[in-house]
């Protein structure tokens, strides 16, 4: 290459790769490492495609260093033989011995699949069945553990229980309040834009009261929560299996079932209630604000009259709608936390699933509970 | 004959991790042409000593030149190129375990860029011939590799760009005899031809007698001594009097 290199880098310890070619011969003086070839790369492959095959001679004997690499390449431009006439130092053998050793040698070809599309449709059928299949199972193994956990009242696991709580419950605390308070605002004074045109203002506490109690406030928590912790479960659950720390959970004789993922269940059942009736209060509260900015309405009025606008029964609804999509979320989570294979892959596959599954879950379930409980709670008049 | 070149110094190196001293005043010189054991106790340091050569970790105090640069020395593009200089073996592997075997080795190459895909097939297949893999191991996922391949693989990864420098940690641990046998010659063969320079850590002492031309003790948080295989071995200290005890330890097993 007759190419004088630009002053590169200072730091460069190589010697650029050169070609003296005088039409019959090549001599190449330099560094024919990849780190030296690189900056030359495009200039040199259309040079050697040119005089490659055609050149017969090659002195390479003036070659300071060359790696598999500057072997492979002058090799590929000699059309995979070495040239009539090849002269090379002992010390440069073996690189060309690496590029010669595997030159017949192909990876296995990948088998073409014909049937593949059929095959995939067939998966997709098959993997729900598997995903209903563990889940069952898994579901199964919970409510085993939990009976023997009667039986052996010794191995509870307590402490993996009360962080259970600890994390899912009480440090959730803050962020649902705070989205529960701003939400309650924007309820509030969005509906009262519209209650004030007829003239309905008291109504205000009556929509708050049943819409955040009833509905907003479990479907609310339940969306934090199952980004929050649901996430937490299935990153925890499928690290561990990365690591292998599920298998050395197995090899000690303790169920992951009991130990990992039945804490975290009734965690969430005990703590999602709560953490409905808390957010709903905040919810309520950011409504009542609202509504005393807005619709002059005053606080005392709203709390007096909010007892007697919205049924008990609400609140009931509330609560056991966190019960159910607590449980809903733990188990979903830690369903797809151990199907996760032992990869980085498989691991954010399934924690974005498993955030999606939950929250799918969770709206259908509230479905579900609308209509079982259209009857109650709903004062008709 | 021009004075060595050094391509690791590090001057009066002092870590300190968790509130407890593991280095102090460490001062070792890396020259071309070496292959340097590193031994030390289980939590010695060793690994943390690798890892600070590259700046991986950074040191608490003291400076750590690598080919003659400061780690931190030049722009994005210039410290990026001085790490290609160096490869690296995790004590564990650290092979990427989202991608196939194949892909792990071709990850360095790739990242280099201007290389067909025929020839990132090619190295690839050199380096698997070097570390003994077979093709058809190719397309396996790292987590379906036994640890020994693990090991392999993440040798050839490493050797994947043919660096100057080659940092190893526990090379040989978790190969068979017949392999780390093999493996003292792929690394000698390397070194004859590549004129590569290794720094590996091994507690196996036929690996150290085999291959090391220098050897380094880590003990007491300082280097004890430095030098060839039988200076160290007259050291009077009683841990590498310990160390070195357990040699040959088979050759003097009774006979049936
Ligand atoms: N991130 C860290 N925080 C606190 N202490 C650490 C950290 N990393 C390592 N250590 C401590 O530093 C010491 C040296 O660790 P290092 O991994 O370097 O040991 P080693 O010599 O490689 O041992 P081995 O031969 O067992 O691999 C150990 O005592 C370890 O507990
Ligand atoms: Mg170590």
């Amino acid at each position: 290459m007759p190419e004088q290199p630009p002053a590169e880098r200072p730091m460069q310890t190589f010697q650029s790769p050169q070609i003296q070619f005088d039409g019959r011969q090549c001599v190449l003086t330099g560094d024919w490492i990849l780190a030296a070839l690189k900056p030359r790369l495009i200039r040199l492959r259309a040079w050697l495609l040119l005089h490659g095959k055609s050149t017969e001679t090659w002195n390479l004997t003036q070659v300071r260093h060359i790696d598999t690499f500057g072997a492979l390449i002058l090799w590929r431009a000699w059309g995979q033989k070495p040239p009539d006439i090849l002269l090379l130092g002992p010390q440069h053998e073996s690189a060309f011995q690496r590029v010669r050793s595997v030159a017949g040698q192909v990876f296995p070809p990948e088998r073409i699949d014909w049937l593949l599309p059929i095959v995939s449709i067939g998966n997709a059928a098959l993997g729900l069945g598997s995903h209903l299949l563990d889940f069952a199972r898994m579901l199964g193994m919970i409510v085993v553990e939990a009976a023997r956990l009667f039986i052996e009242p010794r191995s509870i696991p307590l402490k993996e229980f009360s962080a259970a709580l600890y994390k899912t419950g009480a440090q959730a605390m803050p962020i649902s309040a705070l989205v529960g308070f701003l939400i309650g605002i924007v309820l509030s004074y969005l509906s009262a834009l519209q209650l004030r045109n007829f003239g309905a203002d008291a109504l205000i506490i009556n929509i708050l009261g049943v819409g955040i109690i009833r509905e907003l406030g479990p479907v609310l928590v339940s969306i934090l929560v199952a980004g929050r912790s649901g996430s937490a479960i299935t990153a925890q659950l499928g690290v561990m299996r990365v690591t292998e720390e599920i298998d050395a959970l197995a090899a000690m004789g303790v169920s992951v079932h009991q130990r990992l993922v039945w804490p975290k269940v009734l965690a969430m059942a005990i703590a999602m209630p709560l953490l409905v009736l808390w957010t709903s209060v905040a919810a309520l509260a950011g409504g009542m604000l609202a509504a005393q900015m807005q619709l002059e309405i005053d606080w005392r009025f709203f709390m007096l009259s909010l007892p007697h606008v919205v049924p008990v029964q609400n609140l009931y609804i509330g609560a056991a709608k966190g019960v159910i999509f607590g449980v809903a979320i733990a188990l979903i989570a830690s369903h797809f936390g151990l199907r996760i294979r032992p990869n980085t892959e498989s691991l954010s596959r399934n924690t974005t699933s498993s955030v999606v599954a939950a929250i799918t879950a969770v709206i259908l379930l509230d479905a579900v509970f609308a209509m079982l409980t259209r009857g109650i709670g709903v004062p008709l008049r | 004959m021009s004075p060595p070149e050094i391509l690791v110094e590090m001057r009066e190196v002092c870590t300190s991790l968790g509130g407890h001293w593991v280095h102090q005043n460490i001062n070792l010189q890396v020259e071309r042409g070496n292959l340097l054991a590193l031994v030390g106790g289980s939590g010695a340091g060793k690994t943390t000593l690798l890892r600070e050569m590259i700046g991986l970790q950074a040191t608490t105090l003291g400076e750590v030149r690598l080919f003659g640069e400061g780690l931190n020395d030049g722009h994005r593009a210039a410290r990026a190129a001085r790490r290609r200089r160096v490869g690296f073996l995790f004590q564990q592997g650290a092979l990427y375990s989202a991608l196939t075997l194949f892909d792990n080795i071709a990850f360095p190459l790739r990242e280099v860029g201007g290389l067909l895909e025929d020839e990132i097939r090619t190295l690839v297949l050199s380096k698997l011939e070097l570390v003994e893999l077979k093709p058809q191991h190719a397309s396996l996922m790292p987590a379906q590799l036994s640890g020994g391949m693990i090991k392999r693989a993440a040798l050839a990864r490493a050797l994947a760009l043919e660096p100057e420098l080659l940092l190893l940690d526990e090379p040989t641990a978790g190969l068979d005899p017949d392999r780390s046998a093999g493996f003292v010659e792929l690394i000698r063969g390397l070194h004859a031809s590549l004129g590569l320079t290794v720094v590996f850590v091994t507690h196996d002492l036929d690996t150290l007698s085999a291959l090391a031309n220098r050897v380094a003790v880590l003990a007491e948080r300082r280097i004890l001594a430095v030098g060839d295989l039988n200076g160290i071995r007259s050291v009077e200290h009683p841990f590498i009097q310990n160390f070195f005890r357990y040699r040959a330890a088979v050759n003097e097993l009774p006979e049936e």
